[in-house]
């Protein structure tokens, strides 16, 4: 079913009519379940009316999968609701935390990979899993901060969970490039270790400086097109995995829906050209 | 140092401007510190859109920090985000001056509840057509899941709400006295109008699972020569009721 994805969009609120009647082929979009986990209303029927005409991916944000509690419930089983209802192509959600203490912080934050982490992530991916039956895929984080005591490199502990649950991985570029940047490791050398064949997804999207550290600094901001440095890694990661579904994210500064749609293009050309014809999964 | 003591040092420090300690004394720490703000303050912002424009989004977003701080989102869906900020402006001593502020809070609140409620099937004046008139008292309606209602008594809250919610401005002789609304969302949009102290009384006897004939007497309680029919017919226009899950009074 992935392979038939080309590639797609994060659906905006305002781009909702350009999105049901545009016929890209290969088009598909991406929204957060968060914004559709609700009990009735109209938000679920512009959703199902975008799902009736293109393929359609939920990307969570909140299940907080690196927490100390296993996730929530009452949400895991409005989300498999949502799941059941849309039918999406893709599943996702990231190697983060973002819940503590009945506090929800709307932000993907980093922890120290221990191996404490590592069988609690696993476990609340096997409890996600279970709950919507059907794989998800997980997301490599943007860093910031140099945190100590990580006992796995993020490469091996993301292998690790994919062998202990066959969850599948979210390959994000650009947070590999801000990462890159921010901590001073090789991104072509960290795409190039990464698992190609665990990767259901890739996504692309821009960056900003930091408003006082400036270059020193990356911001996975999502308010900008994607930067040529992320482009180039993205020709080399698919030119050696293969075709995967390719979302552009854009959450801020958001343009036309035109504008998203060429920037698009630029991905679904790359793909047809740089990737073997037929990708098997 | 286990996950549990990482996660909570962080927490802590992600509210505290002043914690320098470990991770904090690192300058990216910041990152989070704006990310969390300012995705909990844009939520408010967009969840309370008419206290928004109303007091500027300068003084909003100022108020709308110290909100967070005192109560951070509790669920991961940030569109339910703010419950308790009405609350949080009736207590904050800026608004002294601007005393309808939390009850037009309450009005945003209200069309977000109604916008994101449980579909359901509102009785029409059908129903009420095809009614005995001697059972129409023992008949029970419930509000619809998607129907919200207020009253306010000291200063003209939905006149305030609804022409900034519609971007009308406001006449200067907006006369200055109590008033309620009822918001209701009869098929996809979040709709409103003005609702008397009577018809407030009305819905809330048939919320508490009243007959008719209880819900009538309520509404003649606050006010003595309320139009009894034009009340019901007005919120069955409104799509503002059900049948009660136990009627046994469908005409059908």
């Amino acid at each position: 079913m992935t392979s038939l994805l080309s590639a797609g969009l994060g659906l905006k609120p305002a781009h909702f009519d350009a999105a049901l009647a545009c016929p890209a082929e290969g088009l598909w979009f991406e929204v957060h379940p968060e914004n559709y986990l609700v009990a009735g209303g109209p938000r679920l029927r512009w959703l199902e009316a975008v799902r009736a005409a293109h393929p359609v991916s939920l990307h969570g944000v909140s299940l907080s999968l690196a927490g100390t509690s296993p996730p929530d419930a009452d949400h895991l089983q409005r989300f498999a609701a949502l799941v059941r209802r849309i039918e999406p192509a893709l599943v996702s959600e990231h190697l983060a935390w973002s819940a503590f203490d009945d506090a929800c912080f709307p932000d993907l934050l980093p922890f120290p990979r221990s191996t404490e982490a590592l069988h609690r992530i696993a476990s609340a991916i096997d409890q996600t899993q279970t709950a919507l039956g059907r794989r998800i895929a997980i997301e490599n984080p943007s860093h910031y901060l140099r945190i100590d005591g990580h006992e796995w490199d993020e490469i091996d502990f993301l292998k690790e969970l994919v062998r202990r649950t066959g969850c599948g991985l979210l390959l994000d570029v650009n947070n590999v490039h801000v990462s890159a940047r921010n901590l001073g490791f090789d991104a072509t050398g960290y795409l190039n270790r990464f698992p190609g064949e665990a990767v259901m997804e890739i996504h692309l999207a821009g960056h900003s400086t930091d408003p006082s550290l400036g270059e020193a600094l990356l911001i996975d901001s999502h308010d900008a097109p994607v930067a040529p440095e992320v482009w180039s890694l993205y020709r080399h990661l698919i030119t050696r995995i293969g075709a995967r579904p390719t979302l552009i994210e854009r959450d801020g500064n958001v343009p036309a829906f035109d504008e998203l749609l060429a920037e698009r293009a630029v991905a679904a050309d790359a793909l047809q050209q740089l990737a073997e014809p037929e990708v098997a999964r | 140092m286990s996950l549990a003591q990482f996660q909570a040092e962080f927490a802590a420090a992600l509210f505290d401007p002043e914690a320098t300690a470990g991770l904090a004394s690192q300058a990216a720490f910041s990152v989070y510190r704006n990310t969390v703000m300012k995705g909990c303050i844009d939520a408010l912002e967009a969840n309370f859109p008419c206290v928004a424009r109303l007091v500027g989004s300068e003084w909003f977003r100022a108020a709308a920090a110290l909100h967070v701080v005192a109560n951070p989102p509790t669920d991961g869906r940030l569109l339910h985000y703010g419950a308790d900020f009405p609350d949080f402006l009736a207590r904050f001593e800026p608004t002294r001056d601007l005393p309808w502020l939390p009850d037009v809070a309450r009005l945003d609140r209200c069309w977000t509840e109604a916008h994101v409620a449980a579909d359901a099937q509102a009785v029409d004046t059908a129903w009420l057509a095809a009614l005995a008139p001697d059972a129409l008292g023992h008949a029970r309606l419930s509000p619809h899941s998607a129907a919200r209602w207020h009253w306010f008594c000291d200063a003209p809250v939905y006149s305030l709400w609804q022409r900034n919610r519609s971007g009308e401005g406001l006449d200067d002789d907006l006369p200055w006295e109590g008033e309620g609304a009822l918001l209701t969302r009869p098929t996809d949009a979040v709709d409103w109008c003005a609702a008397s102290q009577a018809d407030c009384a009305f819905l809330d006897s048939c919320a508490a699972g009243e007959s008719l004939g209880s819900a009538a007497a309520a509404a003649l309680a606050v006010q003595a020569d309320v139009d009894l029919a034009g009340l019901l017919a007005k919120l069955l226009r409104a799509g503002a009721v059900v049948l009660a899950p136990s009627s046994d009074e469908s005409p059908t």
